[in-house]
């Protein structure tokens, strides 16, 4: 079954909720993978799909998950090397080849439109089939912070298949029962503490050893190495400059590409003239591209000034070419006043009340669309050859690069090779297939020479796949109950483009399916005694998709800025509404809790300071943050310090966790402070840090980050839950430095 | 032909004058760890020194750094040994996707040949590179440990 059908029938069935339907699947398969199939050398023996040793003692671990910063070498290596009982200095990581058994299975059940806390036949039986079709279907995919959720039981699995291959291997080598040896500090050794063997001396003694099913695992109690902050294994290349990113790829012969896309969404190129009539030293094809045109030669900075003045493009305009902000704006109010929900949810009963005392909070919130702005500007490197094609890029998704690769080079998939890089910077925008497009268009028409495309940044920006502009107005009924207000009810309506929709569009050609981008509908976790949901899916042509957090990034500023405004509403302390809403979850409780007193909620700050607090659950994690906020002119705004609080269930590594939690706040910081892409002709109208800013040391706040044990075993993700409070608690905290209560992204004074 | 210092070797290259030194680095001389960020001097990934000083290569004319020293992040190390602001960095695990580090490194370096102990406003002024990852507190932390590492005392 091709990739595309595969997805089109997860497209299917998340789209249109088809349960009922009999598909047939294959026995998910073992995740565990073949000794035979981890890139083995000659001094190397594999013990399983995820682990080799070599004769110099080292364990090498099968990190098939893009490096973005979010430490998941580190990580994934952690849960292979405890249960194997390795020492930490003897562990190698190493990109595996194409496989299913390196399937991320985990995003696909994250995927799901249904609310994380909703259980039920209905989505038990999803989460079920999404889980037999990951295993079925082998997308490999970093994003929705799910490597170390999907990876927790398989990797460890493999690390202990693995100790225990090696112990009978040591067993027949020394001709010592097995249950004498124990693996200890990375070395076999008896019970009584003589060694037995290095890993490095049983290279040759596993062959032949027959496969036996699983060991048990550890208990938390056993751990020595998970949720201990170990230093990453990436340190070292990253403050040498050996680190190969991307950009970094040097293949002899390498060319380098400078593309201009259409200047409007959607369009193409269709011709260009030389204004010389020739083509200048040092620059070897004008090549129409998917989108654009690019310009390959000997140099990338050359490259870029002969599209700059020496060639005139013909464009195909898109669909949309005079799109603007404003005429978007006016289009999402209709929507959200008149448009037909693409889902609705209820939760409570409806209280009817007699009262004539009840009153109507209303606000409506708005949130624009945002470049991600990795700092390694897009770039994807490409070579044809006779034999196939080969890519080296720094992406999100071997499996959708290999199938766009194949697609544009005409190539079945088995032909196509992809290499991933480090990743200057993910967020997302490197799932998408754009580069890899291009890049392989170029290299089609100089066969055998790779071809490296890189894009300016003023290309980034504006040629990105944005975080959607939104629109939601929250409705709040309460009531007079003696000279108390009470809350009845609140409903919300939200418009907003479907990053869900548009991405297998784009990227495998299924057909759209409207459908709400699953986070950004995801339920406030608050008692409310009724809560009514509609949302709008707007149409559009500006290309929308993953931005850090994805939904939950507008949406956690809508619903926690709202939150604040009902607890003025009902003269109550924002901190104190949120605890009485939070029956029943005790885990939020918690999280909510220590970061308000961690910040020191309630203490005195000095005049025009306020503290504000926001809490969301997101990718299985409980964050809640108070930003302490000084606004000493009234006009300009300075985040002084943040206090967060994380419960992601087992921590892997707390070093890290914490640095995803910090980078989390600044990522969102620099949207709430300066983040705004705008339109106008069709076309957007930033273009360099100078306009789409982001956080500098200057503007970073002091933070604190606190790790909830709440002794919960399922694990959550880290690398976006750090990011989704970060805004309301500055707008929250905005206001109770200053009484204005902003509700448009990004936070200005001047809109208060 | 145009003749140029980096990391201690001379190398004549054929370039054109205007060319960015950031380019000549990266395309001619294959010294890769100075980083493409921004085009315009705004994000500093791209910083080495020339004679001593940080530049932003990306807008640095080759031209102008004839007859000066250049040095990088790769020629930050001397005789096997790890500088002491890469040592910072590594007991602060500072990196996460790492783009931006050689770019603060350098300017790192740069800051505390001028000012041996920074206060935290020197720090700020000083670097103003965009991290994407938002590492900052990190590398406040390493900054001032590195300045206490040259300095021999906290």
């Amino acid at each position: 079954m091709s990739l595309g059908r595969r997805l089109a029938i997860i497209g299917g069935f998340v789209g249109a909720g088809v349960l009922g339907v009999g598909f047939w699947f294959a026995r998910e398969r073992d995740r565990l993978g073949d000794r035979r199939l981890f890139n083995l050398k000659p001094d190397e023996a594999g013990l399983n799909g995820w682990v080799k040793i070599g004769r110099d003692d080292s364990v090498t671990v099968a990190i098939p998950r893009a490096e973005m910063g979010q430490g998941v070498q580190t990580a994934l290596a952690m849960l292979v090397a405890e249960e194997l009982d390795a020492r930490w200095d003897q562990i190698r990581v190493e990109e595996p080849p194409e496989s299913v058994v390196y399937r991320n299975v985990d995003i696909l059940i994250d995927s799901l439109p249904f609310s994380p806390e909703e259980s039920g036949s209905v989505v038990e039986a999803a989460h079920w089939i999404a889980g037999k079709l990951g295993g079925v279907l082998g997308v490999n995919a970093t994003g929705g912070s799910t490597s170390v959720r999907d990876a927790w039981l398989p990797m460890r699995t493999a690390g202990a298949v693995a100790r225990d291959l090696l112990l009978r291997a040591a067993s027949r080598k020394a001709g010592l029962p097995v249950t004498d040896l124990a693996i200890v500090d990375g070395e076999v050794r008896k019970r009584d503490g003589a060694k037995v063997a290095t890993f490095g001396a049983l290279v040759d003694s596993v062959e032949g050893l027959a496969e036996r099913p699983p060991p048990p695992l550890k208990k938390p109690a056993e751990f020595k190495l998970i949720g201990k902050p170990l230093p990453r294994l990436d340190i070292l290349a990253k403050v040498t400059g050996r680190a190969t990113f991307g950009i970094d790829v040097r293949q002899p012969g390498l060319l380098y590409a400078a593309v201009r896309n259409s200047p409007t969404f959607g369009g193409e190129a269709l011709g260009f003239t030389l204004k010389q009539g020739k083509l200048p030293k040092g620059i070897e094809k004008v090549v129409i591209v998917p989108g654009g045109i690019a310009a390959v030669g000997t140099s990338w900075w050359k490259a870029e000034r002969f599209l700059d003045e020496g060639v005139e493009v013909k464009w195909q305009p898109g669909p949309a070419p005079g799109l603007d902000t404003p005429g978007l704006w006016k289009r999402y109010e209709d929507l959200l006043e008149n448009g037909e929900p693409a889902l609705t949810r209820t939760l409570g009963t409806v209280v009817t009340t007699t009262s004539d005392r009840q009153q109507t909070l209303t606000a409506a919130y708005r949130a624009p669309y945002l470049a991600h702005t990795t700092l390694e500007p897009m770039n994807c490197t490409a070579r044809v050859g006779p034999t196939g094609v080969e890519v080296w890029m720094p992406n999100q998704s071997p499996t959708l690069m290999r199938l766009a690769a194949a697609r544009t080079a005409g190539v079945p998939q088995d032909r196509v090779s992809v290499h991933t890089t480090f990743l200057g910077g993910g967020f997302g925008r490197r799932a998408e297939v754009d580069l890899v497009r291009q890049a392989v268009s170029c290299a089609l028409v100089l066969p055998e020479r790779p071809v490296q495309v890189l894009w300016s940044r003023e290309e980034d920006i504006r040629h990105d796949c944005y975080r959607p502009m939104a629109l939601a107005r929250w409705r709040a009924v309460l009531e007079m109950a003696g000279d108390k207000p009470k809350l009845v009810s609140v409903a919300k309506r939200q418009v907003a483009q479907s990053p869900s929709e548009q991405f297998p569009v784009r990227t495998v050609g299924l057909p759209a399916q409207k459908q709400p981008e699953g986070n950004a509908v995801e339920n406030p976790p608050y008692a409310f005694p009724h809560y009514q949901l509609d949302a709008m899916v707007a149409d559009g042509v500006v290309p929308v998709g993953f931005w850090r957090s994805v939904g939950h990034s507008h949406t956690a500023f809508f619903d926690e800025s709202f939150i604040d405004e009902l607890a003025s509403a009902l003269k109550k302390d924002p901190f104190d509404l949120r605890r009485d809403l939070l029956v029943g979850r005790p885990r939020h409780l918690k999280v909510l809790e220590t970061a308000a007193r961690e910040a020191g909620w309630g203490t005195p700050l000095p005049p025009g300071s306020g503290r504000g607090i926001a809490l969301r659950a997101s990718f299985g994690s409980i964050v809640a943050q108070v930003a302490e906020v000084s606004v000493p002119d009234g006009r300009s705004i300075a985040v002084k310090r943040v206090t967060c609080a994380i419960d992601c269930g087992p921590v892997v590594n707390p070093a890290i966790v914490r640095a995803q939690m910090e980078s989390g706040i600044i990522y969102g910081l620099s949207a709430a402070l300066f983040g705004e892409i705008t339109l106008t002709n069709g076309r957007v109208e930033q273009g360099n840090f100078p306009d789409y800013d982001a956080v500098r040391l200057a503007e970073a706040p002091v933070m604190a980050v606190h790790l909830v044990d709440s002794g919960a075993t399922d694990i959550g993700g880290v690398g976006e839950p750090g990011t989704p409070p970060i805004a309301p608690a500055v707008a929250n905290a905005i206001f109770a430095a200053t009484g204005k209560r902003l509700r448009s992204l990004p936070l200005r004074m001047a809109d208060g | 032909m145009i003749s140029l210092s980096v990391n201690g070797q001379v190398h004549e290259i054929d370039v054109e004058p205007d060319k960015p030194l950031l380019w000549v680095l990266r395309e001619d001389l294959n010294v890769v760890g100075p980083k493409f960020g921004c085009g315009v001097s705004a994000c500093g990934a791209c910083t080495v020194h020339v004679e001593r000083s940080a530049v932003r290569s990306c807008s640095f004319a080759v031209a102008d750094a004839v007859g000066k020293t250049v040095v990088t992040i790769e020629g930050l190390s001397q005789d096997g040994q790890l500088h002491a602001v890469q040592r910072a960095w590594i007991e602060n695990q500072v990196p996460q996707c790492g783009y931006c580090q050689p770019g603060f490194i350098m300017a790192t370096v740069a800051l505390l040949r001028e000012n041996p102990k920074p206060s935290d406003t020197d720090i700020d002024d000083a670097l103003s590179n965009i991290c994407r990852c938002g590492t900052y507190s990190a590398i406040r932390r390493a900054v001032h440990r590195a300045a206490a590492i040259l300095g021999g005392a906290p």
